[in-house]
């Protein structure tokens, strides 16, 4: 281990499970970073574009001609010069109900005909300088038709809705159901004893990774290579995009190199026009063309997260037992479909719905539309913030409407304990089987850490004293580790899910460990150089940790869905099975033993029950100097793995919030933020509970601060930061964080994954929170919509 | 049309012609090669490009590279001491105080600011002083604990200088 981290870790035994300080911080915090915008290649260019400035409008003519005379102009090029060229893909299938696939309009790299939302790319210029390109830019004459243009995703199912794709009816992307066939669901809803029925909006919301998108990409003529530098959470995954569906290149002639990466959450996953379309101009110039979206830009072209209309109905017998569940959403996929927008309301939404509750009858039904508004995809979470957010604020208001302890209605209703080893796993009524819960434990260890009653006293003691206080529960499940290929081929991916692993034991037994995974701030570098050198029983400091890279990484499915470890550490413990398995017979051949005699432990392979051993570097070593060497056996010592996980995986846990609110300005304080989180075995406490707060810091910003507006023209009215609220240090207290321990019983490590875990259980929370203090006042409320601005907290208590 | 100016970086002078309009931050970033200061946004709102701009912490796109003449500036590059790490760069490494690491120049910037001010500085200062940086990845905090490790730091580093002259 590094002595510059102060890790001071003599031994590599049991570094699994400690705290161990990252690695990689310190190109981070001395300038060294190397970020996408950070590389300059010889004879660099730079482009941008010309965009639409109507949501939706028919192009009538493009000139360029005084742009191209102006200083700098390397090149232009429209709609018309593109078109023969495919759109980019989208990754997953969904079928309407009656089985036919879902719509797919094209996804051009520059419109031609019609703009179908604002920023929607018309023309691209590419000039010596940012600034020589932006002013030509500026010099590109469009004239625009303007059209009437739909923002709202149930407006946009209506009949006589304006159509963003002429050739998809009433904008309808697919309609879709999961779960009891309706009938059934129905009929348990008709002789519940009691129905809470929620309508609500999960509003649109924007990513805002701070490293905006960034993209540099060459070609070079006489190996007839490209190089594409991409801000990117998964570069194979956009090589194969970009090669095989949109510019039909092929793979080993193009190198896609994602290197530091300024944050993802979900936005970096997608393959975006601007990949491709700067791909195919770098040949047609012959110099490398770079672009770096300003940050509204990003706001315009970033894909969005959530947007659901959504109508929610929970039937409960007399003793508060969930009987029934029925949902009906509008989804909001934007003007196209970005590369996973089409599972997000579905096989991540739906498939949620059963919760960490024993709800026997299950119908969620989503009507998934186009409207004129930016494309709408995974955003941290994907789906099952939607799913905790329906689910428990459906809880906290039953209980209310039942006159129950919002704790007391989910002890009533969890899943019993199962570990999945002894007890199976849990099936669902919406295909999934849960792998392992210990569902009471996390809500128990909450209540603990609130003092619930002694809340409940302060609660009265503040409202005399005309302060609103309020507790919110969410008690959360999600999907990761995502996922097993042949499952979700099941559902319509068009990918697997896999995850690609190499070691390379160098001849001195040094290890560099390759993976496709893909870190933007998860600290791989550290995290799985704590398991390599756990499990090889060597130095931290004698592991390197590669990814991001297509010409040296086998191959990689990247990183989101809190897959990392879970999937990709899975895939690099497989690699050390094998390096541990081959390093015997070596080991054996040495001390001339058999191989089925020989144990590897602390980094030395030993003959059981003697002391003769011989220790790692040594078996390496002979790999690569093989004068003294098995016969059949081949020199080296480097393996690579495929892992596809058997199930996905299923973190869970309880957040509670507390919050006062302003009785006069109905401004909300966010008093304390309680989270206990299972996600299975942990290698990195300090990493996952870092996962943890920043996950509850963007869960708490759409509960209380952002969301994206759009005005009746198809605006985006805030996209920049003087608009968005972005959530900021003095917005959050210090939060109180457990974590409670169930293994996952179907991968090596045991681990569930930890990254949108703070974002699926916080939102609900919060605003279950502020809803409660506003009941202890004798508001009765059922709703507020997000972001719960003072304005709209102030109007709720006016009633 | 272009404008000379002096500016003294990281303790290194340079003369250089520059645009009128060239933000100071692409002076730094395009010119200097000093790619530590980040840009994150396009209306000062972010805190990615902050800079020292003679001691004082300044968003350098809200600035011109001609302002800047005659002036003193450093950036993150320049913030360790002969291969030490300031008790800041310390300080985030030590309580997981980045996670993408796009923010944290700025983010040590600011609080290096606020540092030479406020010595001890409570939470809520610290959370104030920081409002002006954004940070998606980590929730601000490990950021606080960060500036707090530094603070502490740098406190009883003097403390030890102070009773070793004693």
């Amino acid at each position: 281990m590094s002595t510059s981290n102060g890790n001071g870790m003599a031994s590599a035994k049991g570094l699994i499970g400690k705290s161990v300080k990252r690695v990689e911080d310190k190109r981070f915090t001395t300038g060294h970073g190397n970020y996408t915008d950070d590389i300059v290649l010889p004879h660099q260019t730079y482009a941008a574009f010309v965009r639409s400035q109507y949501a939706h409008a028919k192009i009538l003519s493009v000139d360029i001609s005084a742009a191209k005379a102006m200083p700098g102009v390397v090149a232009i090029y429209t709609g018309a010069d593109v078109a023969a060229i495919n759109g980019v893909p989208s990754g997953w299938q969904v079928n309407f109900k009656n089985g036919n696939a879902m719509k797919e309009p094209k996804h051009p790299l520059l419109v031609a005909d019609k703009a179908r939302h604002a920023g929607d790319a018309i023309a691209i210029v590419i000039a010596e300088s940012k600034e020589e390109a932006v002013d030509a830019a500026q010099a590109v004459n469009v004239e625009y038709e303007e059209l009437p243009c739909v923002v709202d995703a149930y407006k946009a199912a209506q009949a006589g809705a304006p159509l963003v794709h002429d050739d998809v009816p009433n904008n309808m992307c697919y309609d879709w159901a999961l779960g009891n066939p309706i009938e059934e669901v129905n009929d348990a809803m008709s002789k519940a004893a009691h129905v809470t029925t929620l309508e609500f909006v999960n509003q649109r919301l924007v990513p805002n990774a701070i490293e905006p998108r960034c993209y540099n990409s060459s070609y070079d003529p006489i190996n007839d290579k490209y190089t594409l530098y991409t801000s990117s959470q998964n570069p194979h995954v956009i090589r194969l995009l970009m090669c095989a569906f949109v510019l039909g290149l092929p793979e080993h002639k193009v190198r896609v190199v994602s290197p530091d990466v300024g944050g993802g959450f979900g936005s970096k996953i997608f393959h975006y026009t601007e990949e491709a379309l700067l791909t195919w101009c770098t040949k047609q110039i012959g110099r490398p063309v770079k672009w770096t979206a300003e940050r509204t830009e990003s706001f315009l072209l970033d894909a969005h997260g959530r947007d659901h209309v959504t109508k929610a109905e929970m039937g409960f017998d007399n003793d508060g037992k969930i009987v029934a569940l029925r949902v009906k959403t509008y989804a909001n996929l934007g003007a196209y479909l970005s590369t996973f927008g089409s599972c997000v309301p579905t096989y991540l939404h739906g498939t949620l719905l059963q919760g960490l509750y024993t709800t026997p009858k299950i119908n969620v039904d989503v009507t998934a539309v186009f409207t004129n508004t930016t494309a709408v995809d995974a955003y941290r979470g994907a789906g099952r913030p939607e799913a905790t957010y329906l689910l428990e604020r459906l809880m906290d208001l039953a209980a209310h409407e039942m006159n129950m302890g919002p704790a007391e209605l989910r002890f009533k209703n969890f899943i019993p304990p199962f570990d999945g080893v002894n007890q199976p796993g849990y099936q669902t009524q919406v295909a999934l089987q849960y792998d392992s819960g210990n569902y009471h434990g996390v809500l128990e260890k909450g209540l603990e850490m609130l003092g619930y009653q002694d809340f409940r006293n302060k609660q009265k003691e503040a409202a005399k004293n005309g302060k609103l206080l309020g507790v919110g529960f969410s008690t959360y499940i999600e999907a990761c580790g995502i996922a097993p290929s042949a499952v979700v081929g099941s559902l319509g991916a068009r990918a697997g899910l896999f995850e690609f692993g190499q070691i390379r034991v160098q001849p001195t037994g040094k290890v560099t460990v390759y993976t496709g995974s893909h870190s933007h701030g998860q600290g791989h570098e550290t995290t799985f150089a704590q398991v390599v050198a756990d499990k090889l029983g060597i130095s931290m400091d004698d592991v390197d940790i590669i990814h991001g890279d297509t010409d040296s990484i086998g191959f990689g499915m990247g990183t989101y869905g809190s897959r990392s470890l879970a999937v990709g550490g899975t895939a690099i413990v497989k690699s050390i099975e094998k390096i541990i398995e081959k390093g015997k017979k070596i080991a054996a051949h040495l001390l001339e033993a058999s191989a089925d005699d020989m144990d590897f432990a602390d980094g030395k392979f030993t003959v059981k029950g003697t002391d003769k051993s011989i220790p790692f570097a040594n078996v390496a070593l002979t790999a690569y100097v093989p004068h003294h060497y098995p016969k059949d056996l081949e020199p080296g010592l480097d393996f690579s793995s495929f892992y596809d996980p058997a199930n996905f995986t299923y973190p869970f846990g309880c957040h509670i919030a507390v919050v006062e609110v302003d009785k006069e300005t109905g401004e909300v304080k966010l008093k304390r933020f309680i989270a206990v989180d299972d996600v299975g075995n942990i290698v990195n406490p300090m990493i996952v509970e870092g996962q943890i707060h920043g996950g509850v810091a963007q869960g708490v910003g759409q509960a209380l601060f952002e969301g994206a507006e759009y005005d009746e023209n198809g605006q985006l009215t805030n996209a920049s930061y003087m608009d968005y609220c972005m959530p900021r240090a003095d917005d959050f207290p210090m939060y109180e964080t457990a974590s409670q321990v169930t293994p996952c019983p179907h991968n090596p490590l045991g681990v569930k994954g930890a990254g949108e875990a703070g974002t699926i259980g916080s939102t609900p929370a919060v605003v279950n929170a502020v809803i409660d203090a506003l009941w202890s006042a004798g508001h009765e409320v059922k709703d507020i919509r997000m972001p719960l601005t003072s304005e709209r907290v102030w109007r709720a208590m006016q009633n | 049309m272009s404008t000379k100016i002096t500016v003294t970086v990281n303790g290194v002078k340079h003369t250089d012609k520059v645009e009128p309009r060239l933000l100071l931050v692409h002076y730094l970033r395009d010119e200097l090669k000093l790619t530590g200061t980040h840009v994150g946004c396009d209306t000062s709102s972010c805190g990615a490009c902050t800079i020292l701009v003679d001691g004082k912490a300044t968003k350098s796109c809200t600035m011109l590279a001609v302002q800047a003449d005659k002036s003193k500036i450093m950036t993150i590059e320049g913030m360790a001491t002969n291969g030490e790490l300031h008790p800041l760069q310390e300080g985030f490494n030590q309580c997981h105080g980045l996670q993408c690491g796009f923010c944290t120049p700025g983010m040590i910037m600011t609080a290096a600011d606020l540092l030479k001010n406020n010595k001890k500085p409570s939470e809520e200062e610290i959370r104030v002083a920081l409002e002006g940086n954004f940070c998606r990845c980590t929730g601000y905090q490990n950021i606080v604990k960060s500036v707090q490790y530094a603070a502490d730091k740098m406190s009883s580093k003097k403390k030890i200088k102070k009773e070793a002259t004693l």
